[in-house]
């Protein structure tokens, strides 16, 4: 009985409660408010902008359309019975001679009739006042977004206020706080909390918040926490946090700047091995350098491109799945091309590398012009489908691309087919007899010309299919392939001869090195250092990473 | 070295070297004469001959293929050129000492390497010295560990690439993109005037038949005999108590001095020397002429640098875009129709026609005398 009686009686306070808030809403506006609006009919430029502060700091949503209102010029002042009162125009019309609009009340937006516009007297709103109102708006947007659906941009929200630091927001976070699911957003509101109650608070609270900041490795918070460790007006408990705060911000860095050094290491190599794969096997089976391999890398790109525009024109709502089908259309535009070329002309020179060397050149400087006269010197874009654009965010203060996680993706599968192939299939056994005994296979029957033809052609085609993975990474041009081909041919001649994990190592090697020493030494000097480590690293092993012993190694 | 040989030579000698240069003093409206561009643009291929030379002693008769030549021709060619950048003195665009690029790239003194380079002695024994140190530096690392065939070719080739990466940068000193240019005077002479631009030629000329004769000699000594046989065999060679890393570093050393001069020639006759000429595609390309005129046959490397470059100064005016096709075409058919280049290609023509002549008169058939010699399987 007593239980249910309570929860009558709630309900009814409840319902009160309600009505309450209900009637709060109606009535006149406070004094404060009032004076400001009556402020905003006059002409006094100060207290104009005096009265959209006022307005605006009510954080009343209502009034923050208003003073959108005001900004857009539809804000319009009428005198009905002695009294000045402001109104929100709506469509204007023409009746008659005479223009007429609809109004409506400037607080509830409660329609107030037509009445003709000659009745009304606009309220200007110059630059200096939209000036004033246009913080307003942006913080309630901001605010809008807080409750956004997608992630990103409540993340997004929620570092701008922490960057604004402003006190009024608080509460707004803190709501938000509260309701947060996801990891990310949550962190990021949590550092704006903390970064307003530091520009904000005094004391213990804001040690605290330097203390939070610190647990939370707040990149962006370093600037404040250092003005905060050098003033001399905070207590020294404040600024022990402060120092404490920093330190431990710096060691995340630290931390985070590793993890991604390795990771663009990590992309690197992997975009050097899908390269230097097609490369090294060919180079192992016949001694060829294969120069034009950067260009069937342009070729797989330009294929990406084509694919790319023939979806666009004729499957746009298919658009994003363009590049599941440029994956296999790059591969097998350069493996056709390698083909021909392996068939054309290359295998005329068999056990003349340094010919084919200088062939192979003029086979890239062809297809390079070619390239160019079809599609034109510039660049041309190729749009990332939406699934590859975007990251992963592993860490605080880091986010792994989903296009370089991608490229690591496809040079590891790349690398397992390339193990199946060769050591799984009779025709890998077949590439590997005549990698180590041509003559000999060919006794045995192994048809060496075709081997040499289907390597070749295998070897382009994941040239294809590493131009096809660089078009979500870089520029796509016609000498694309320039770009990285002297680093792959490195990769070939570190890695050595003949042995896969040569090449993986070299690739991974090289692309770790070029980014571990790129901080330190710039792009440029990077590289030319590398070249001397590779020099150097080739008096200790000629051959490479894995050479051929024996019999083999001196052909 | 053969009578007919040493004729030849005297003849083409003496035409490049004495009859064009008179030619170019005629007035404008006689038959022979020879126009300023013409005779400057004559020079500009015999500085590309000198290297050609070298290049053709390194991979027509040792057999090294270097991709990475461009960078002693622009080591040459940046030493002359710093010379006559400080020659300018405060006649440049700023009326300061420094030359204009340290202006505005607001370099207040003037680097420490660029002192000695006011000196004109100095400046023609770093043309040599410094192509001759660095490739002496970079082939003996290479060599003493045996980097050969492609393997050397793709480091010299990322040479190349790391030496114009360094070249580009402004914090080189060196002019960056732009390079060294708005060249006053070369030792004291006007280099607008048509008179110097002709002892330039005729010293060009000189150069040419200096590094052709010394290259020649080089071909006819023991030491070039060992040259052929490292090309032939380098392991045979090794196992018969030669050094093959000394001979071969001798000759990459005597071709990057070569092709040192080459651009200190260059630089003063063109006018420029960028980072342009220093790259990849250059280098590459210098190679292009010697397998177009004819590897192993010194005068084929010439002919190769004159008639390439001759094509290309008339493609890229009349069809630029045809220039890299037929750049392209040009490596692919010098190497699968042409092996010899033109020399050979004349040569077998040439001994065709003897053998249809002699064979009313003389039985007695005469073989191609242009070997290439059997490149190592």
């Amino acid at each position: 009985m007593i239980s249910r009686l309570s929860v009558l009686l709630s309900l009814v306070v409840w319902l009160a409660a309600g009505a309450a808030g209900h009637a709060a809403a109606a009535p006149a506006p406070s004094p404060e408010v009032a004076a400001a609006l009556t402020d905003l009919t006059g002409e006094d430029a100060d207290k104009r902008e005096a009265a959209v502060n006022v307005l605006g700091k009510t954080r009343d949503p209502r009034w923050i359309q208003f003073l959108s209102a005001l900004r857009d010029g539809s804000v319009y002042a009428r005198t009905r019975a002695g009294k000045t009162e402001l109104v929100v125009g709506g469509s204007k019309a023409t009746k008659g001679d005479q223009d007429i609009i609809d109004i409506a009340g400037a607080y509830d937006r409660e329609p107030l009739g037509t009445v003709a516009l000659s009745d009304l007297k606009e309220l200007p709103a110059d630059r200096r006042l939209r000036l004033a109102i246009k913080p307003f708006l942006d913080a309630d947007e901001t605010q809008a977004q807080l409750a956004d659906p997608d992630p990103n941009v409540r993340r997004g929200a929620a570092v701008k206020l922490g960057n604004q630091a402003a006190a009024g927001t608080a509460p707004v976070v803190e709501a938000a706080l509260k309701k947060e699911s996801d990891r990310w957003v949550h962190h990021a509101l949590a550092e704006a909390l903390a970064l307003i109650h530091l520009a904000n608070f005094t004391g213990a609270e804001r040690a605290q918040a330097a203390r939070t900041l610190g647990g939370l490795h707040s990149e962006s918070a370093v600037p404040a926490l250092q003005r905060l460790a050098g003033d001399g007006s905070a207590s020294a408990d404040e600024r022990a946090a402060a120092s404490a705060a920093i330190r431990r911000i710096e060691r995340w860095g630290l931390l985070t700047r590793t993890v991604e050094t390795l990771f663009q290491g990590a992309s690197l190599g992997s975009i050097l091995l899908l390269m230097a794969l097609g490369l090294a096997v060919v180079f192992g089976l016949m001694g060829v350098i294969n120069m034009a391999h950067g260009e069937l890398m342009a070729l797989g790109a330009y294929a990406t491109f084509v694919v790319q525009n023939w979806f666009r024109a004729t499957w746009p709502a298919y658009f994003d799945s363009y590049f599941l089908v440029a994956l296999p259309v790059s591969f097998l535009v350069a493996a056709a091309v390698g083909l021909v070329l392996e068939r054309g002309v290359i295998r005329l020179l068999y056990g003349r590398p340094l010919e084919t060397l200088l062939l192979t050149w003029g086979a890239s400087l062809i297809i390079q012009q070619a390239l160019r006269l079809w599609f034109g010197a510039a660049n041309v874009d190729v749009s990332s489908p939406s699934w590859l654009s975007g990251g992963v965010p592993v860490m605080v203060g880091l986010t792994l691309p989903y296009n370089r996680v991608f490229i690591i993706g496809l040079a590891a599968v790349s690398v397992a087919a390339m193990y199946w192939l060769l050591f799984r299939t009779r025709a890998g056994l077949r590439i590997r007899a005549v990698t180590q005994n041509r003559a000999m296979s060919s006794c045995l029957g192994v048809r060496a010309g075709v081997v040499d033809a289907t390597t070749f052609a295998f070897g382009a085609g994941l040239a294809g299919l590493a131009g096809c993975a660089l078009t979500q990474i870089g520029n796509v041009g016609p000498s694309l392939g320039q770009n990285y081909i002297v680093d792959s041919f490195m990769v070939v001649v570190t890695g050595g001869v003949g042995k896969l994990a040569g090449t993986i190592l070299a690739s991974a090697g090289l692309g770790g090195l070029t980014k571990g020493i790129e901080p330190a030494l710039g792009a440029v000097f990077g590289k030319v250092a590398i070249l001397v480590g590779v020099i150097l690293f080739l008096q200790r092993r000629p051959a490479g990473l894995f050479a051929t012993r024996g019999r083999n190694a001196e052909a | 070295m053969p009578r007919r040989e040493i004729v030849a030579l005297a003849i083409a000698a003496f035409v490049v070297a004495v009859v064009l240069p008179i030619c170019n003093t005629l007035p404008a409206g006689s038959p022979l004469a020879v126009s300023n561009f013409t005779l400057n643009l004559f020079g500009k291929f015999l500085t590309y001959a000198i290297l050609a030379l070298g290049l053709d002693l390194l991979w027509g008769y040792a057999g090294v293929l270097s991709l990475g030549h461009g960078v002693f021709f622009g080591l040459g060619a940046y030493a002359m050129g710093m010379h006559l950048m400080l020659e300018i003195g405060s006649k440049s665009v700023y009326q300061s000492s420094l030359p204009d690029f340290m202006v505005w790239n607001q370099v207040k003194t003037l680097p420490l390497f660029w002192w000695p380079f006011h000196s004109g002695a100095f400046t023609v024994l770093a043309i040599m010295l410094v192509p001759a140190l660095f490739g002496f530096a970079f082939g003996y690392l290479a060599f003493r560990s045996r980097i050969r065939g492609v393997y050397f070719s793709i480091i010299t080739q990322a040479l190349a690439l790391s030496a114009w990466l360094v070249f580009n940068r402004n914090e080189m000193n060196l002019g960056g993109t732009n390079g060294l240019a708005d060249f006053k005077t070369i030792f004291g002479f006007p280099l607008n005037q048509p008179r110097t631009q002709r002892a330039l030629y005729v010293v060009t000329a000189l150069a040419l038949i200096g590094a052709y004769l010394l290259c020649r000699w080089i071909t006819l000594t023991r030491a070039g005999k060992v040259l052929v046989a490292i090309r032939d065999s380098e392991t045979r060679v090794l196992f018969s108590g030669y050094s093959p890393a000394a001979y071969k570093l001798f000759v990459f050393v005597v071709s990057a001095v070569l092709a040192g001069v080459a651009g200190a020639l260059y630089a003063p006759q063109v006018g420029i020397i960028t980072p342009a000429k220093i790259g990849v595609l250059p280098s590459i390309e210098m190679v292009v002429w010697v397998a177009a005129g004819g590897r192993g046959t010194l005068y084929g490397a010439v002919l190769g640098a004159f008639g390439v470059n001759w094509i290309q100064s008339w493609l890229t005016t009349s069809y630029p875009d045809f220039w890299l096709l037929f750049l392209g075409g040009l490596f692919m058919g010098a190497v699968l129709f042409f092996p010899d280049g033109i020399v050979g290609a004349l040569g077998r023509l040439g001994t065709r026609v003897r053998r249809i002549v002699s064979r009313r008169t003389d039985p007695a058939v005469s073989t191609p005398s242009v070997s290439l010699g059997r490149p190592t399987p």
